[in-house]
């Protein structure tokens, strides 16, 4: 199976740890990965801003750097659910996975090689658990499922500590943390507050976005709270 | 655009932090009541999922429905009235006012006649409007607009209430017992029913087939209000309507768990016929409903049966207050909703959310709210509300993702301002910076480390 590896502009540019670990993940699972040349950004950031009308291009351009995979697989929910309902539009052609989804559903991984020791809040950012189902948020009344808790509870060092309202939003929202800074930081700092009472030592997540978001809130606070990309604790070595 | 955008009054609203929190606390302890309420229905989704359809069935054929339900309640002795908009609401409701020499009126809650504006419009031409819903009425006597359309005075605390009473209606200063002050309305209130020449009340499901008109509240204020009244003015926009008594269940077992978490509201009124003597009108409300009916994308939106959980489960009203939506309704469903209105005045209002879907998830009836958010971000682009340098800006960025040198270029350009930025002199320059610092670069960018460790292999 070939899966082209997509890798968002910020994760590039300030994560790629997140990248490399990905990419790792994918080729210990035995995946035939192609990282095609000439990502940019996926677009997502003006169509959410409400000028999806300038993203024809942009679209047309990721489309042909990604024909003739069978797999997107990328670290990024956010970035993944864009190319999934506006670049792709939901067409026939590769199968759009963030990289959690993609080891739970297509490689049926049922155990993980990790050296990872430490307390982790997960962080479910909401394009992930909401828009790309990859848990079961409070909202509705149906079984609790998450793919990205599931994967870190296969490592033995992991101690995954719960906070208090773990599925609401960060309040990053991409322009939203700009346009709209005085709500998005004080969600932010919401969020951390809860975060710290939880005695977590990291915050893993699916989104870097996020995590850029309240890793950002937290340098500036001086608090030691790291933040990793989950893929970066799954495949942790010593 | 005569009053501050939603960004500057929620700046604002969150000086007060401890304030905020108590705010955010109140309206979470709402959802989380709600959810507990939830839990009782063993088939809740499927729940939902009969509401929506039966609410897009009837959207489908609203002509139909509207028709019947006028045939039917003309012949159970209602007056019914159209009105196309909300001017024509007002004066409809000010005539029949007027015909009778009414001169006081009691009103419960009703936020068709908040969207038309009913209040001033009557007192400016003599009439007295009292709302009774304590909330309502609290506000009223603040002249402040209702906060949320289920709990209108929740942006106020005991205090702030107490002070209101003492000023307006003589309480004793400094008490904030909840029983005294709830007495003291109370006494009030009751002397306005009596007073009372004619009752408006808001409606919330109307019955196609039988045309039977059903208002649910908490406090038994409408039916004080039409009882003892000699004239009862029935206020509805046109999607209120539903086909079947047999639907009329579904949607209550919705309305009041999602709204508060109670099984039912505790007073849910089923009124057929006017009382022998007394006088019934029925005004059916479009007022930009039928525009909305025609925009594929936002139809859903007149699903709504106004319960607020999208309200009380967002984030951002939750921490901004009902007033930074400068709407008679806010939240999630009135940021979509009011652009349709206006969209001059509540352009800015799709853009407070960050589109985490909490709102779609909670909501009774299913509409894809966040979805509309997004749509509505298009549409008030398109319509050209939108600075230049914004638009320059965009025009520009979308330039470069077809670029991939130039884009890596300026990224890194990018992540070492943002260093900058993030220094003491400078953070107040961004509004990423001022509250949060950016990440250090890292030694190699992803597609840098990926070139030196596969392609040079090659």
């Amino acid at each position: 199976m070939r899966v082209g590896l997509f890798i968002p502009c910020y994760v590039n540019l300030y994560y790629p740890s997140a990248g490399i670990a990905t990419l790792r993940l994918l080729e210990k699972a035995g995946c035939e990965v192609v990282f095609p040349k000439g990502q940019t950004c996926c677009g997502q950031p003006l169509s959410n801003a409400g000028m999806h009308h300038l993203t024809g291009e942009a679209s047309r351009h990721y489309r042909e750097l990604f024909s003739g995979v069978d797999y997107i697989v990328g670290p990024s929910a956010s970035c993944c659910l864009h190319l999934r309902e506006h670049v792709f539009e939901w067409s026939e052609g590769p199968q759009i996975f963030e990289i959690c989804a993609f080891l739970t559903d297509v490689l049926a991984m049922s155990e993980m090689e990790s050296d990872f020791i430490g307390t982790v809040a997960v962080h479910q950012g909401c394009h992930g658990l909401r828009g790309m189902a990859l848990g079961q948020a409070t909202e509705e009344a149906a079984p609790f499922f998450s793919k990205p808790l599931a994967m870190l509870q296969m490592i033995k060092g992991v101690r995954i500590v719960e906070t208090d309202r773990w599925d609401e939003c960060c309040g990053f929202g991409g322009t939203f943390s700009v346009g709209e800074e005085a709500i998005s930081v004080r969600m932010g700092n919401d969020k951390v507050q809860r975060i710290i009472q939880s005695g977590a030592g990291y915050i893993v997540g699916t989104d870097m976005s996020c995590l850029m978001h309240l890793q950002g809130l937290l340098l500036r606070q001086g608090h030691t709270i790291e933040v990793k990309h989950i893929t970066e604790i799954l495949c942790y070595e010593s | 655009m005569n009053h501050k955008s939603h960004a500057s009054s929620a700046a604002e609203f969150l000086e007060d932090s401890a304030r905020v929190s108590w705010h955010d606390d109140t309206l979470w302890w709402i959802r989380a009541k709600r959810d507990k309420a939830v839990d009782t229905v063993p088939d809740w989704e499927a729940l939902r999922e009969a509401a929506s359809e039966i609410k897009r069935h009837t959207l489908s054929r609203l002509d139909t429905y509207l028709m019947q339900l006028e045939t039917q309640a003309i012949q159970n002795g209602i007056h019914v009235h159209w009105a196309a908009n909300a001017e024509e609401h007002n004066r409809i409701v000010y005539n029949i006012l007027s015909q009778h020499h009414a001169a006081n009126v009691v009103k419960s809650k009703s936020m068709l006649t908040e969207e038309c504006h009913l209040n001033p419009y009557l007192e400016e031409r003599g009439i007295q409007v009292t709302d009774t819903d304590l909330g309502e009425y609290i506000v009223q006597l603040r002249h402040e607009p209702p906060s949320h359309i289920v709990l209108p005075a929740i942006h106020l605390k005991k205090k702030q209430v107490s002070d209101t009473f003492h000023t307006h209606l003589n309480t004793d200063p400094g008490n904030l017992s909840p029983d005294y002050l709830t007495a003291a309305a109370r006494d009030v209130l009751r002397k306005k029913f009596y007073e009372a020449d004619a009752a408006i009340t808001g409606i919330n499901f109307a019955v196609a087939e039988n045309g039977m008109l059903v208002i649910c509240t908490n406090e038994g204020n409408a039916d004080m209000g039409m009882h003892l009244a000699r004239i009862h003015i029935a206020c509805m926009g046109i999607e209120k309507v539903i086909p079947t008594v047999e639907d009329l269940p579904v949607f209550l077992r919705l309305l009041a768990r999602s709204a508060t978490g109670q099984a039912s509201t505790a007073y849910t009124s089923h009124i057929r016929k006017p009382v022998p003597g007394k006088e019934l009108h029925l005004v059916l409300v479009d007022n930009g409903r039928t525009a909305m009916l025609a925009q594929p994308h936002f139809r859903d939106a007149l699903k709504c049966i106004r319960c607020g959980a999208c309200f009380n489960t967002c984030p951002v009203y939750r921490r901004s207050g009902g007033h930074s939506y400068h709407t008679s309704v806010a939240g999630p469903i009135g940021s979509v909703l009011s652009p349709g209105q206006n969209m001059a005045a509540h352009g800015d209002l799709p853009f407070a959310s960050t589109l985490c879907g909490s709102c779609s998830q909670v909501c009774p009836v299913k509409i894809d709210l966040h979805g509309q958010l997004w749509h509505r971000r298009q549409e008030i682009n398109q319509a050209g509300y939108v600075n230049g340098m914004k638009k320059l800006t965009a025009q520009g960025f979308a330039w470069l993702l077809t670029r991939p040198r130039l884009f890596r270029l300026l990224l890194n350009f990018g992540g070492k301002a943002g260093r900058l930025l993030s220094k003491r002199p400078f953070r107040r320059l961004s509004a990423w910076t001022r509250h949060r610092d950016l990440p250090s670069m890292p030694q190699a960018r992803f597609d840098s480390w990926y070139n030196k460790q596969y392609e040079q292999q090659k």
